[in-house]
This record gives structure tokens, sequence and C-alpha cells, in this order.
């Protein structure tokens, strides 16, 4: 019996695990970001599309409010690019822009010519916000609540179905608590 | 030529953190011509804990091996550190906090990663219990001849 049974079950326990390990839907960059319940880290840095302006999540406290990171290297920032501007249009939360990794000019450059979804730019020269929000790699989304923290965070490009069924929830929920 | 232009791009990275470390302390803050660190000990621990640091753009190299921008900005995160006198603690916490657990290629004993340094125990275990089977199974047969 168990020289039957033993086998068996080794050979279930080992589908299990191939079905887990080679879904090919299971996205094998996507990792827990440890920032989520933790308060949103701050930056203060200055607008790209003016230099002497400064672009700070400070000023956005008891607001619901999206970071997007992006950069014009970064192909898959262009391909979500329709995505934001249709999202914006909504007026639902302020989006924030993360520039990164990046040149002002050609930013600037994008953002005349595709159409600026964001309410401001923050220009990340150095990568240090980056770090500090625990980014690697471009398209990230960060939702931001009332209280300032961080309550959830995707990777890969945005797009309607994702801000339908992903972001407009928890922004219902994250307005309802903090109200 | 390139080797020369990554050593002035690190200097120029460096200028302001190291400037503002030399006001505190005489020496041991600058990088050498080989861009490395100047004091030695620093630069010891700073090739240690970059291979034990995760590159999360490309996964399976660490930060010390990897050349994209992110691993080399994180480089220069662990130095600064280091020049200001920051503990490997410290700096492990820094990475886990913003990256999670998953940034060290050594993950340290926890309730969540009790499987993976169980795992090879298991599988001695395993290993231990079908030899004790298979020994104890041919000592019963009879022999040939």
């Amino acid at each position: 019996m168990w020289k039957f049974l033993l086998p068996f079950a080794a050979f279930v326990a080992l589908v299990v695990l191939f079905a887990f390990g080679l879904n090919p839907n299971r996205d094998i960059h996507a990792l827990p970001s440890p920032l989520i319940g933790k308060p949103a880290p701050e930056f203060a840095l200055t607008d790209v599309m003016d230099a002497s302006k400064i672009v700070s999540n400070a000023t956005l406290k008891g607001q619901v409010y999206v970071l997007n990171v992006w950069g014009t290297w970064c192909g898959a920032c262009r391909q979500e690019h329709e995505a934001l501007l249709e999202i914006a249009q909504q007026h639902v939360v302020p989006i924030i822009g993360l520039d990164y990794m990046d040149e002002r000019e050609k930013a600037k450059q994008w953002l005349t010519q595709l159409g600026n979804p964001y309410s401001a730019v923050a220009f990340d020269t150095d990568g240090r916000t980056a770090i500090d929000w625990g980014v690697y790699g471009a398209p990230e989304t960060y939702l931001v609540d009332t209280k300032g923290r961080v309550i959830f965070k995707f990777i890969t490009p945005m797009t309607a179905d994702v801000w339908h069924h992903e972001f407009l929830p928890r922004i219902a929920a994250a307005r309802r608590a903090g109200a | 030529m390139i080797r020369a232009a990554r050593v002035w791009l690190l200097g120029i990275a460096l200028l302001p953190a190291a400037s503002g470390a030399l006001a505190q302390t005489e020496s041991g803050t600058r990088l050498d011509a080989n861009g490395q660190l100047e004091d030695p000990t620093l630069q010891v621990r700073f090739e240690r804990i970059t291979k034990e640091l995760r590159c999360l753009v490309c996964q399976n190299e660490s930060i010390a091996d990897s050349n994209v921008e992110l691993a080399s900005d994180l480089r220069r995160q662990v130095r600064e550190m280091l020049v200001a006198g920051k503990s490997d603690d410290a700096i492990f916490k820094f990475m886990t906090d913003r990256y999670g657990e998953f940034v060290r290629f050594g993950p340290p004993l926890s309730a969540k990663t009790l499987l993976i340094w169980g795992a090879p125990f298991i599988a001695l275990l395993f290993g231990v219990v079908i030899i004790y089977r298979v020994a104890r199974n041919r000592s019963r047969m009879p022999l040939d001849e």
C-alpha cells in the first residue's frame, strides 16, 4: 500500500509546486512591499517643469493621492501614459509623478508632447527618493491614504482595468475610513 | 578610459558625502584611484555587505556584481552609510525596510523563513529514512547462490 501511495503523494506535491511555480500569469518580479501600512516617505524635490519650484508630498497630508514612478527611458511608462491621461481626466485623486533616473529636458518634452496627467512631477535626480520608496523599476504606482500611509503598490503599466478594480475601491475605502 | 570615467563619476556622486565626513574624521573617507574606500576596513565591510544584498532588477545578482543604475545607487547608499559610521545591521535594516527581506541573500531566521532554513534538514531526514528502509530491506533479501 505505502509503496504506491508514497510516490503518488510525491507526484501530487510536485504538481502543486509546479502549478504555482510555473504559472505563466505569476509575475516573478512582483514583490511584496514592506512599505504597505507604513507612513509614506517624505520628499521635497524640484518640479520637473520648473527647477525653481519644489514638489513635496508634505502638502498632500489629509488627502488620498497616487504616486506614479516613471521615466522617459522606460518603454512600459510610454505604454501606460494613455491610461494615466484618462485617469487624470476623471479627477478622482491627485496623481503625483516621480520622474526617476531621467533628464529634465527629455521629461519636459515627453510631458508637452504626450500630455501631462500629473498634478505635479517631482524630479528625482539621484534616485534617493526612489530608494526611500523601495522603487526597483518603472512604472510603479503607489496609493497613499488620508493619514499619509502607503496602502497599495502596483508595478507594471497602469491600465483602465487595474484602475477600476484595484485603485478605485481602495480610494473609496480610504476616504470612508478617513472621513 | 571608461574606468577612469567611472571613477570620476563616483567621485562626483560621493563628493558631498565625502567632504562632509572629512570634517569629522581625518582620513578613510574618500575613494582612492581604484574606486575603493580609503579606509581598508570600510572597504572590506563594503564588499561583504554589497555581496549580501540582492539587486532587485536582476534578482540573481548582488548589488556588488550588477551594472544596473539601481545597484550603483544602492552601492553609493551603502558607502555613505559606512562613512557615516553606521553599523552593518543598520545598513541591512535600511535596505529591508525599503525593499523587504528579499533584498538579502541570506534571510534571517523567522517564522516566515522557517521553511527555507528547514528544507535542507527535512530533505536530509527524508534521505536518512529512505536509506534506512532500503538498507533494512536489502539485509532481509536472500543472498544469490
